[in-house]
């Protein structure tokens, strides 16, 4: 069976086309991608998982405020029942030119499995979630 | 002359509605107090003789005799879903939809305590959803294994993830729950499709509440009791919205019905957003939608509507009424068979229904909310948009006899005070002045070319 994730744009953010660029590349690699769009809440994302039983929350973050919108995501994903639920996050992250790793390791810290830097290949992601869910 | 009664066992009144189908036209209606404790036929018979004596110059013909019903405390309905935004939610409007009165919403695993509570509220019908398709369906198998050990004599509607559809299907079998199970009512997040359950309510509601309330004998006389009231009011305005096969419908519109318990708001209406740049979020929202302010009422209701509204905002619409606000919805409350007489008290009663209007409508439509971002402000909305909604339509007693209908409708219009609430701009305003509505959704079961052109000559332009 296909497995289910949860897509979106967090915190007072819309921009659309990424995000509609994801949802079709990973609806192409064989996910039933469910996409809340942009302008959208912790909570959305914790809803969205929730009832659709999925396995990863992708978080995308394009203009900066992403640390601040990101804080407490996962802390929120235990309370809900979401254990160990992957959760991802992509994008212009912060403002400013800041060392990567020590960003990595910021988002890290607040409990995502994975952080990806501006540019990254859609395919990249793809390959280690196939590779974080066992589906290959 | 042939003619079709419709005929309303509403929880105070029976009202019955004569139809000549030939000429399309009413030709006469009547009341009497509603029987349902003793036998519901005594107060038909006793409003079918004052209907006959208004008749009495035509030998009429009954043909078909359609009945719907709120008596005996309308369709009490439970909705179960998994998150209180999404299936909860959505089985809440689908229950509300089929016309019914929601005791309670209960989202997530139910407790033992949540249990008694449910039993202890009494319903007519469970409504239990929970998952998308594919979704989770732990939750609501576990409430259904609990249902099902604990709840054993009231009807079930399973509307939930449909993988979970054979697991409690066995469940339900194997304790002997009546049940029927249907289409998800969130098939998708954020998708919602509530008229397979709200099909499926009906058919329970014709096959098992009917009897379970005592009207059963009713039906020996009338072909049949096919809906709650409510529902076909909805009914109506849909037909009347969007038309028939034949007949055109008049478009867009709202129904407002003020009465003594409850305010109830019924939109046909696509609500996507008629401003460009809005983001629409959250839940879909229903095509045909009906909300239920329970604590909004002229009488039943009269002191929770105090309570919600608070005295200033009364006072808003009768500034000078020399009753203390809170004292007079009190004496309302204790005394629900009052008409008002002076102008003071018609006045009041105005103000009341006013206050019910605007906020009604405040929760029924939707709500646009600016959001401060690094690119400026954008605008997102949740809910309906009925700005540009072609017409606005009062029924119940308040507006029916009222002579100032117009006015107290006026409050539930989009205003600067308020803009982020997407009200109604500049509709057309109509009253239901015969009280057809109700009777014009049961006989578009039957004739609804008939019914629209009723009901198109029957409403009045304000």
């Amino acid at each position: 069976m296909k497995k289910t994730i949860v897509l979106g744009v967090i915190g007072a953010d819309c921009h659309a086309v990424g995000n509609k660029i994801l949802e079709h590349a990973f609806t192409q690699a064989g996910f039933n991608v469910i996409n809340i769009g942009v302008l959208s809440p912790q909570e959305d994302f914790i809803n969205a998982a929730i009832e659709t039983n999925a396995e990863a929350i992708l978080v995308s973050s394009l203009y900066g405020h992403g640390e601040i919108d990101c804080r407490g995501l996962r802390e929120k994903c235990d309370e809900a029942g979401l254990k160990d639920i992957l959760l991802y996050v992509g994008g212009n992250l912060v403002v400013g030119k800041q060392d990567w790793n020590s960003v990595e390791q910021r988002f890290k810290d607040m409990g995502f499995n994975r952080v990806y830097p501006p540019g990254t290949s859609p395919d990249t992601a793809i390959n280690d979630l196939k590779h974080d869910l066992g589906v290959e | 002359m042939d003619a079709i009664l419709l005929i309303d066992f509403g929880s105070t009144y029976t009202k019955l509605t004569a139809v000549d189908i030939e000429n399309e036209e009413i030709i006469g209606t009547a009341k009497a107090l509603t029987t349902v404790n003793e036998d519901i036929m005594i107060g038909f018979n006793n409003a079918f003789k004052i209907l006959k004596d208004n008749l009495k110059k035509e030998d009429v013909n009954f043909t078909d005799k359609l009945a719907c019903s709120s008596a005996a405390g309308g369709l009490k309905m439970i909705a179960i879903g998994l998150v209180p935004e999404l299936t909860a939610e959505a089985a809440k409007r689908a229950a509300l939809g089929a016309g019914a009165r929601i005791l309670g919403v209960y989202s997530y695993e139910l407790s033992k305590s949540e249990i008694d509570d449910i039993k202890s509220k009494n319903p007519d019908i469970i409504l239990l959803a929970g998952g998308t398709d594919g979704g989770n369906k732990d939750c609501i198998i576990h409430n259904a294994n609990l249902l099902a050990k604990n709840i054993k004599n009231v009807p079930v509607v399973v509307a939930g993830n449909k993988n979970s559809r054979d697991e409690i299907e066995e469940i339900f079998k194997a304790e002997g729950i009546y049940y029927k199970a249907t289409e998800n009512v969130m098939p998708r997040l954020n998708v919602i499709n509530v008229e397979p359950a709200r099909e499926v309510i009906r058919e329970i509601f014709m096959e098992k509440i009917i009897e379970a309330k005592g009207m059963k004998k009713a039906e020996s006389f009338i072909n049949g009791i096919l809906m709650p009231t409510p529902a076909a009011v909805l009914k109506a305005a849909r037909i009347l919205a969007d038309g028939t096969d034949k007949e055109e419908g008049i478009g867009e519109l709202v129904v407002i019905d003020i009465g003594g318990a409850t305010t109830d708001v019924h939109s046909i209406a696509k609500g996507e957003p008629s401003k460009p740049g809005v983001t629409l979020r959250g839940l879909q929202e229903p095509y045909a939608k009906r909300t239920v302010e329970g604590d909004l009422g002229m009488r039943v209701s009269a002191v929770s509507l105090f309570e919600a509204a608070g005295t200033r905002r009364i006072k808003k619409f009768v500034p000078d009424t020399p009753f203390d606000v809170e004292e007079r919805c009190r004496f309302l409350q204790r005394n629900v068979n009052i008409v008002p007489n002076s102008a003071e008290e018609v006045e009041f009663d105005e103000a009341l229904g006013m206050v019910a209007t605007e906020m009604a409508m405040e929760r029924h439509v939707g709500v646009i909310e600016s959001v401060y971002t690094p690119m400026g402000i954008i605008y997102s909305q949740v809910g309906k948009d009925l700005l540009n909604v072609k017409y606005l339509i009062g029924t119940g007693g308040i507006l029916v006899h009222s002579s100032n209908p117009k006015k107290i409708l006026s409050a539930g219009l989009f205003s600067m005070e308020s803009p982020n609430y997407l009200k109604p701009q500049s509709p057309d305003i109509l009253i239901d002045k015969t009280y057809i509505l109700s009777a014009m959704g049961l006989l578009s079961e039957k004739y609804p070319d008939k019914a629209i052109r009723i009901m198109k000559k029957y409403m009045v332009k304000m």
